[in-house]
This record gives structure tokens, sequence and C-alpha cells, in this order.
């Protein structure tokens, strides 16, 4: 409320007529709906998972024999995509646009950071000049990812409708932003102030900007997606057993309840 | 010979072009119900399938991470997708690992997710049926379980499990594989996959020391169920009476002989090899390494070392000690249980055997890295000891060594064709094209360095090349064991110095 207050009075364009009223109540709720859902469900997996026994050691080998040995073999498959690269030329193309997408979603990410923090702390402040760098390259990546899935008879075949429709909304999110950044500007003051509000649960009006509401909705439908869908592979790909098991199987007995 | 096309050998492995349904028409023999019965399944499929099917899978999902994961979380970005050697060589893209995975978590959508629930067909979610059952049985039996898609995946999705997990459903709801369950019958019940028993074993075992004592006029024993022997060795049953797997035999036991050791099979575990693996089934799979462990108390061995099998060395080392441990009736000095490439090596190192290279000069060497040791199993001490300790061995025992090209050795080696419980007559199209990667990094080093012995630690890859290397114009003979290499090598007789 004490960032409200302060950031209240730089904003007086704020409307307040009937509509955005109903609109604004409107948004706001999905906006805890989407963060609830996103939240609870990623949760969920993530119990889910961990209560999911592996009663035999499955490590593909070689793989480490200790649990630091572990880390140490994670770090670059989460960083680099390190087994992508073990693959052919196909793969590489792949691991451009892949790592590229990612990298620059993390970094956006991190950019936007600047609209939930107040003051905003000096590491957000530090990307903010890579942070648009990647929003430029960020459709390019995912255009490599759509369009790869085009010209190879191999991934026309695997490719699912559930494929085109996460890359797709996830460039069009990319362009929204683009958008308001360059062409439909918007008050970015009013932005901070309706994340703040959402954020210290004293919801103020959404600003008012079609295009905003746009590039918002899309955000909030990748929130809902996310548990429920192949994005789970961000927390996967740090539990996948046969990349985070200790290859002992001889030193340590491995037991687990249903397989005695 | 064939009445289908074999691939020609030209050296290169090219990916091939998406041909629907190329090897639809290739299934597994169905046990009969008899068969069935005797293994615990049901005898045949009924009227409420669909249930049973739902019950086994909704099981599998809360007793395996590995397949609840998996199933969630592959992206479907394709890099598995022309890494297996069945698709490679037959392009049918239910062999591209991704797309076999497709054929479970098309069901786990439709049966297991709310957005399959809801979405249906936009979800891709597939509604059980005969027709997909039929697809099942088809292509979870043209998986070898070689795990080489998962060295690939970004995250490790490992096809292995899917299969297994299928094959474990398709059982328990009627549906089984004559070959897999036969063997595994024989196992349980006689105590090894070819059903010999024990006197027949002795015969066998006689005939060899026959063989050994007419080739090198040296008196080596192969002891039967000795109790109080300091070494139990276990093997894949094949050794007994396969060549060139006999050979191998020969070779452990002038092994143990030049040793000075105590050593022993054991005719109630006679088999290394455990097809309880294969059909994903943790019960057969306990049951069958069970015999093993059984045979090493009453025979009060102190220490068990296994031979030359890929998928045995598999479940002996990763799945044993959580089957049956802990193993603290043996003597914790030496691996339980240590491989025999490790036990031998080890035995030249230190100098207790000699091997005479020259004994092998008519051979140029290469080795095929069995899936099962390469990437699911590790030998020694270090991780990838499963590569250069055979590797070591082979050099210390002939002059002529090469290895095919890099990448397809080591972790990214070609399975056989033959592995997985695929070795079954029904199957050899789709065992003779699945070798074919192997075969062309094969061609290459035949070509460049006259390569005549093809060495393995594998007992289905040596039945599998003796049987497929015809087909590609090549002698059956070059496929060996490499106890076969240290059998020739092997200095006999009294030890000089000691
Ligand atoms: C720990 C964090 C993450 C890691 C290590 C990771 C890793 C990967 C890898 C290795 C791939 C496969 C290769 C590729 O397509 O680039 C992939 C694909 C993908 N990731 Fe992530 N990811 C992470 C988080 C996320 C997040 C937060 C999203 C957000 C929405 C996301 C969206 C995607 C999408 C859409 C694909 C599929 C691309 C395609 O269809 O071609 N990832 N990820
Ligand atoms: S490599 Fe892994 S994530 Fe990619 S399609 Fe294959 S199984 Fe799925
Ligand atoms: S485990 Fe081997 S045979 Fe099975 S899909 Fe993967 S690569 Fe193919
Ligand atoms: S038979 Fe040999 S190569 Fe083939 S799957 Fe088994 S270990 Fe691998």
């Amino acid at each position: 409320m004490w960032a409200i207050s302060i950031l209240k009075h730089q904003s007086d364009e704020i409307k307040k007529g009937a509509f955005m009223n109903g609109l604004s109540s409107v948004f706001n709720l999905l906006a805890y709906i989407a963060a609830a859902v996103f939240v609870l469900g990623f949760l969920n997996k993530v119990v889910l998972y961990f209560k999911t026994p592996s009663p035999l050691k499955i490590p593909t080998t070689p793989a480490p024999k200790t649990s630091m040995g572990v880390v140490v073999r994670l770090i670059p498959e989460v960083l680099f995509f390190r087994s992508l690269l073990k693959g052919g030329a196909a793969e590489k193309i792949l691991w451009l646009g892949g790592w590229v997408f990612h990298v620059s979603f993390l970094l956006i990410i991190l950019r936007h950071l600047r609209f939930f923090t107040y003051p905003v702390p000096g590491f957000v402040m530090s990307f903010q000049q890579i942070g648009i760098w990647a929003g430029l390259v960020f459709p390019l990546a995912l255009l490599i990812l759509i369009v790869r899935r085009f010209l190879n008879d191999r991934l026309v075949t695997i490719t699912l409708f559930a494929d085109y429709f996460v890359l797709g909304l996830i460039i069009t999110i990319g362009l929204t932003g683009l958008l308001l950044k360059y062409f439909a500007r918007t008050n970015l003051v009013d932005v901070k102030a309706f994340i703040l509000g959402l954020l210290t649960l004293s919801p103020v009006q959404i600003p008012d900007s079609p295009m905003f509401l746009i590039h918002f909705s899309l955000v909030l439908i990748l929130l809902v997606y996310f548990p429920f869908s192949k994005l789970m592979h961000a927390w996967g790909i740090l539990i996948s057993p046969t990349r985070a098991q200790v290859d002992n199987p001889q030193e340590v007995r491995h037991v687990t309840p249903w397989a005695q | 010979m064939a009445d289908f096309k074999v691939p020609e050998l030209t050296g290169e492995i090219i990916t091939p072009k998406v041909t629907l349904g190329a090897t639809s028409g290739i299934k597994p023999f169905p046990a009969n119900e008899e068969l069935m019965g005797k293994v615990g399944f049901p005898a045949k499929k009924s009227a409420d399938w669909k249930v049973k099917f739902l019950a086994k899978m909704g099981e599998i999902l809360k007793k395996y991470k590995s397949v609840r994961v998996f199933l969630d979380i592959c992206v479907r970005c394709g890099a598995c997708t022309d890494k297996c050697h069945y698709y490679l060589s037959t392009g049918d893209p239910r062999n591209m690992p991704v797309y076999r995975q497709e054929l479970m978590r098309s069901v786990y959508r439709k049966y297991f997710t709310t957005s399959g629930k809801l979405f249906g067909n936009l979800a891709a979610a597939r509604e059980l049926s005969d027709e997909l059952l039929e697809e099942w049985i088809t292509y979870f039996y043209q998986c070898s379980e070689c795990r080489r898609c998962s060295v690939f995946c970004p995250y490790g999705i490992d096809t292995a499990e899917i299969t297994m997990a299928a094959r474990e459903i398709l059982d328990s709801i009627g549906i089984g594989s004559k070959y897999n369950l036969a063997i595994i019958n024989k196992a349980e019940t006689i105590g090894n996959n070819l059903g010999m028993g024990g006197p027949a074993l002795r015969n066998t075992l006689d005939f060899v020391e026959e063989e050994i004592q007419e080739k090198t006029g040296v008196d080596v024993k192969l002891p039967l169920d000795v109790e109080g022997a300091d070494i139990l060795l276990v093997t894949p049953s094949a050794d007994f009476f396969a060549e060139p797997h006999i050979f191998s035999l020969e070779g452990y036991a002038k092994v143990f002989h030049q040793a000075g050791v105590s050593w022993t099979l054991s005719s109630h575990a006679s088999e290394g090899g455990n097809f309880g693996m294969f059909i994903g089934n943790y019960d057969h799979m306990k049951t069958i390494n069970g015999r093993i462990w059984k045979a090493a108390r009453d025979l009060k061995v102190k220490r068990v070392i296994a031979g030359e099998c890929g998928h045995a060395w598999r479940v002996l080392y990763s799945f044993s000690n959580t089957l049956h441990g802990p193993f603290d009736f043996l003597d914790p000095n030496y691996r339980v249980p240590q491989h025999i490439c490790d036990y031998t090596l080890d035995l030249v190192k230190k100098g207790a055997i000699k091997l005479d290279k020259a004994a092998n000069d008519d051979f140029s060497v290469t080795f095929h890295d069995s899936c099962n040791v390469a990437r699911a199993s590790r030998i020694g001490n270090e991780p990838g000891g499963q590569f250069t300790i055979p590797r070591e061995l082979i050099n210390a025992a002939c002059n002529k060594f090469v290895d095919m090209a890099e990448e397809t050795i080591g972790e990214r080696t070609f399975c056989c064709g033959g592995g997985g419980g695929v070795l079954t007559d029904e199957l050899i199209e789709v065992r003779v094209k699945g070798a074919m990667p192997r075969m062309q990094a094969l061609k290459r080093v035949k070509d460049s360095n006259g390569v005549n012995f093809f060495a393995l630690i594998c007992a289905i890859c040596k039945a599998q090349f003796t049987k497929i290397f015809p087909y590609y114009g090549i002698e059956m003979e070059e496929v060996g064991g490499i106890h076969q290499l240290v059998g020739n090598a092997i200095v006999l007789g009294a030890k000089e110095g000691v």
C-alpha cells in the first residue's frame, strides 16, 4: 500500500470509468486465479513426483558415484542443454533456437522484475539493457523452433497441436511485448501500480491499453497451462531418474517401500 | 535367404524418410493360455480388458517415477527420433523413440490427465481400442530396451522404461510374448533359460573339460555345485552349449585354473540372464535373481563373479543389491558381484596369469559395447570402466585392436538389434535390419583394418550376430567373446617363479 500511495500521485491518468472498473475487477480476479493455479499446480506436480518412488537404480551410465557428482552432471544439462549437443546437425539447430529462447526468456523475466519491486533492486537494474536485446532475439529464436517443426518429416510426424499451441502462445507474448514497447506504448507507471496492487493484495485499475490487456491475458493463459503440460520439463530435468540418480548400487543398498 | 530387403553395407548410416507402417506387420508370437497361467498372468484377454489395463497402468504410474515423469515432460523436441537403430533401419515412425512412447502417452492423456479428459483429440488423447492394442504389441516388441535414446534426450527420457511398463501392462491383461515367457518359466522352474537340468549340465561341462584337455593337454576342471568353493561363477546358460559362447566358458575356466583359485558353477543358478527385466516384471526379475543368491548362500562361497552377458550384468550390478541384498555373507573385499573382465584384467595386471598375444595374431579385433553394459551399468571402480576395462583386456590378449567410429561406441553404442527380449525368429526382419547401424560401423573397420574378430561380452549379442552376420555376407565365425581371446592367449602350466 505504501508503494501504491507513492505511485498514485505520479499517475493521475488512471481512468475511473465504470467499464474499466468492471474490467479491472475481472482481471485482478483472473490474475489471482492464474497465479494460484500455477503455484498450486506446480507444487502438486513436484510433490507427486517426489512421492512416486524409483524402485530400481536406473542412471544412464557412465554416471557419477556421488550426489555431488550428480549436481556436476546436471549443471551443464540445465545451463547448456548438454545432451542435445551430443546429437547431429538437427540438434545443433534445435540447440541454438532452444538455448537462445530459454536464455532470452530468463533475461526478459529478470527485466520484468522492475514491475514487481519497489524500490527496484540493483541486480534487476543491471539486466535492463540486456533484457531489451533479449526481447528482440526472443521471437527470432522461437521462429526457428516453429519453422524447424515444418522442415523435417520426423518432426512433422511427432509434432502435436499442443506443441504449436505453446510455441505460438509464447511468441505472441513476446511480440505483443515488443509492440507495447515500441508501438502501442503504455504508461508503465500504471502497469507498475497495477502489478504492485496485485502483489500487495490491494488491487487497482488495470492500465487502459488494449495491447497490454492482450499481453497480460496471454501470460495468464501460460501460467494456467504450465503445470498441466510438457512445460513441467523445467522441473523434470532436475529429477529425471536416469540423470539424477547416483551410480552406487553396490555400495549403497537402494530400497523403496513397495519394492521390498 | 530373406524375404525382406537386407540393408546394403556401405559404411554409412543414413537417416531414412518416414515410412508409415513399414514394420507394422511384425509381431511376437503370443504365449498360449497354459504358458500365461504358468507364469502367473491371466490366460487370455477378457471382455473387461480395458478395466484391467487402466488399473495396471495406474499402479505403474504410482510405482515408477521414471514412467510418470517421462510421460509428463517430453517436449517432443525430436532429438531422439533418429537415434534408434530400428528407426534408422526401417523408417517406421513408431520406431522413433518419442513416437513409440506416444503409444502410451496418448493413453495416459486420455485417462490420467485433466487436459486429455477435457480436450480429447485436441490434446492427442487416444481411447483404448483393439487397434491401439495391436500397435502396442507390435512396437513395444520392436524396442530392445537399449537406452540409446536416453543418451541424447535433454531429460534423459529412457524409452526402455516405457517399453517395460507397456509389456507389463500387456501381460496383465493376458497378452504375453511366447518367447519371453517360456524362458522365464524355464529359468524359474529349472534354473536356466534353456531348461537344461543338472545332469545335462554336468555332461556339457565334462565335454568342455575334454575339449580343453585335447587342445592344450592341460587338465582344466569345470566344477559344478562344489560347496565351500571361493568363487561362484554365474554366466548366461548359452555359454554351456552355443557357439561361440562356449569358447568364452573355456576361457573363464582356464583363467580360474591358472589363477589357482577354487571356483564353482551352480546347477540351481545356472543362468545369469534375467528375462524378468525385459518384460518389466519386478516379481519375476526378483525370483530369477534370487536363485543366484540362494546358490551363493548354499554353496557358502566368498564371492560371485558374472560371466559375459549384457542384461545379466545390468540386473546383477544395478538391481541385485536392491532385490536380495545386503550381501554381508560374502567377502566385503570384493565387488558383489564382480564382472569377469574386471577379475581377469586384475589378474593380468598383477602378473597372476600371463597372456601370449601372439596366439591371437590371426585376428584383427574390434569391440562392440553391449548396451546394457555401456549405458546401464559399470565395470570396476570408475565411471566409464565399462568401456576401458574390456578394451584393456582385449589389448592384453591380442596385438591388433581397433575401435569402430566414435559415434557408434561407448555410451553412444548401437544395439545389436536382438536385445531386450526380441531375440526370436518371428522378429528376424527387425533383428536383421536393427543391426544395420552396427554393421555399417563394422564394415568401415573391416575395410580399413581388415577386422575379422568381433569381440563381445553379451550372450544375446553373440547369438544375434552369429545369426545375422550371414545375412550381411559375413562369416558367423567372426563373432566371439573377449574370454575366447583370453582363452587362446593364456599361458597354461607351471608359473614361473611361483
Ligand atoms: C529449468 C529451466 C528450464 C530448462 C533447463 C529447460 C530446458 C529445455 C530444453 C533442454 C528443451 C528442449 C530443447 C529445446 O526445444 O530448446 C526445452 C524446450 C522447451 N522449453 Fe524449456 N526449459 C526450462 C524452462 C522453461 C520454461 C520456464 C518455459 C516456459 C514457458 C519453457 C518452455 C519451453 C518450450 C516451449 C520448449 C519446446 C520448444 C519447442 O517446441 O521447440 N522452458 N526446454
Ligand atoms: S529427445 Fe526426449 S524430450 Fe525430445 S522428443 Fe525425444 S523423448 Fe521427447
Ligand atoms: S531403448 Fe533403444 S530400441 Fe528402444 S526406443 Fe530407445 S533406442 Fe530404440
Ligand atoms: S543384446 Fe547386447 S547389444 Fe543388444 S541390447 Fe543386449 S546388451 Fe545391448
